[in-house]
């Protein structure tokens, strides 16, 4: 019997005043999945993820996550529910120290502070560069620093669905290629992972299944290998 | 001389520990929402008005009215937030502190047909028999002021930097998307927000009230001082508007006392205009530093 899947999204619009952003996107997400989203600039991919998070306002459609229907949630009910966002461009809080934004990432579960600890030094093992720099402001960082903070703080937040939004975006290759090991052993240790990314060879490279947005609708989803090797797809968004 | 000045120094650090307040709720309302609230001074103005119409109206013990004005200072604040700054959520600066300005003639208005015109006293809290310092004289409600003030700037220090909820305020002032992102109730802190800038605000008006006096406009010159100190230290360095609290206050005592009483007020807002045109950031103002 097949289980009923972690995030389902059916038919979810969005608008930005008068301009629609999503046209009805429907997808899923598996418990244990990578899931990668891959599109150009302007497909609508943030806007699908800040509407996942209830920053951005669903016009229509439905989002429900481990069954429970959090469409018009507010933000921090939908953090409090499991899912944790590492959004575009990192977003630290700059002046901030970088401790301070992990500690501000468990925000959540604020009052246990034995087991804030404990996940503190397990980010620290994950990142030890953060833990060098942790009483630094967070906007002295280098990029990737910063995108190591970004996901160190989301996962404080004790994901049970995990929202990466480009963190590739601005890193040099040698970068990317960790980040994209961290994604996979974070995924590879039961967080559930929904990509979002311009980088398809990366994305898809690591993700279980893909789907293929543009101008705010899904037009293709398979196996990742698959659209790999899908030949539309690699003259679109490869580059060869 | 020496004396005269003792006294000067006396008398500004007490003045400059109201303007002090008023200033930190300039620089927490800033930091956190970037609105410039003037308003701010209403905050004052309902304190020690509401304190004296529950106290001397009602017949409640004075503490008790202070703790009652207090709550409907803070009540006051929210509102302000909920109902007249959030609505303009996204709003350019000037925007925002056109329906400040606006509030706060509101809320002056109400207090003129509540409580009329005049001029009230409130009851000293404890005598006024004056504490002699070598020539120079101190009211115990000068303690008082300088004491309160005190214990509320370390209050807010701790706050900021000790507990996550204080460091949170912070966060959606620095970048509310992510405040969002990691669960912070934005909303929820924007409230705290205003309602701490109005508790000190209240405060500070309720403890200077014996040695000023007070009335409906009480809170115009008191608003006006305040945001001149938390220019002066650094708008959005709550502990650097403090200093340009207690610097404004010091230094309208002293030219009061050896220029002329009448240039008071003229000194402070000369020393406003000097500040923005050569460290517009503020005294303690620090560039800041952020890589992208």
């Amino acid at each position: 019997m097949p289980s009923e899947p972690l995030l389902k999204i059916a038919e979810l619009t969005s608008h930005y005043g008068p301009i629609q952003a999503l046209h009805g996107i429907s997808l899923e997400v598996n418990s244990g999945e990578l899931v990668a989203i891959v599109g150009a600039n302007g497909a609508g991919k943030t806007t699908l993820l800040l509407t996942l998070s209830g920053v951005q306002k669903a016009s229509g459609g439905s989002i429900s996550f481990d069954g429970t229907e959090i469409t018009r949630m507010a933000s921090h009910k939908i953090v409090q529910s499991g899912i944790c966002h590492v959004p575009e461009g990192r977003q630290v809080f700059a002046p901030l120290e970088v401790e301070d934004n992990l500690k501000l990432g468990a925000y959540c579960f604020r009052d246990d502070k034995r087991r804030l600890s404990e996940e503190l030094e397990r980010i620290y093992q994950l990142f030890p560069i953060l833990k060098e720099r942790r009483k630094q402001p967070a906007g002295t960082l280098s990029g990737g620093q910063q995108q190591m903070l970004a996901i160190g703080r989301a996962l404080l937040g004790r994901p049970r669905l995990l929202l990466l939004d480009e963190p590739s975006m601005g890193l040099a290759p040698l970068l990317v290629e960790e980040i994209f090991r961290v994604v996979r052993e974070l995924n590879d240790s039961g967080v559930t992972v929904l990509l979002v990314e311009q980088n398809a060879n990366a994305a898809l490279g690591i993700a279980d299944r893909g789907y293929v947005l543009e101008t705010g609708r899904v037009i293709l989803t398979a196996n990742a290998d698959e659209l790999l090797a899908d030949e539309a797809v690699r003259k679109a968004y490869l580059g060869h | 001389m020496f004396d005269q000045i003792l006294q000067f120094v006396l008398t500004g650090i007490t003045v400059g520990a109201t303007y002090a307040l008023v200033a930190l709720g300039f620089a927490i309302i800033f930091n956190a929402s970037d609105v410039v609230n003037f308003s701010q001074g209403e905050f004052v103005m309902i304190g020690a008005m509401s304190t004296i119409a529950f106290s001397a109206g009602e017949g409640l013990p004075l503490w008790l009215a202070a703790v009652g004005a207090v709550l409907l200072a803070i009540c006051v604040g929210m509102m302000l937030q909920r109902f007249a700054i959030a609505p303009a959520r996204g709003a350019s600066v000037v925007t925002t502190i056109i329906i400040t300005i606006g509030a706060s003639i509101f809320l002056r208005g109400v207090a003129l047909l509540l409580w009329g015109k005049d001029i009230f006293g409130m009851p000293h809290f404890s005598g006024e028999q004056p504490i002699q310092i070598g020539e120079a004289t101190l009211l115990p409600q000068n303690l008082w002021v300088m004491g309160g003030a005190a214990v509320l700037v370390l209050g807010v220090h701790y706050f900021f930097n000790y507990t996550t909820n204080g460091k949170a305020i912070l966060a959606c002032s620095c970048n509310r998307t992510a405040a969002h992102l990691v669960g912070i109730n934005v909303s929820m802190m924007m409230l705290i927000a205003y309602g701490l800038s109005a508790l000190l605000g209240s405060l500070a008006g309720i403890l200077v009230a014996p040695i000023t006096f007070t009335s409906y406009d009480a809170g115009v010159m008191l608003g006006l001082k305040g945001f001149s100190a938390a220019i002066l230290g650094g708008m959005g360095n709550p502990m650097g508007a403090v200093a340009g609290g207690l610097l404004l206050g010091l230094i309208e005592s002293l030219a009061a006392g050896l220029i002329s009483s009448g240039y008071k007020d003229a000194i402070g807002f000369i020393i406003l205009l000097l500040v923005l045109f050569l460290r517009p950031s503020g005294i303690f103002g620090k560039a800041s530093t952020e890589r992208v």
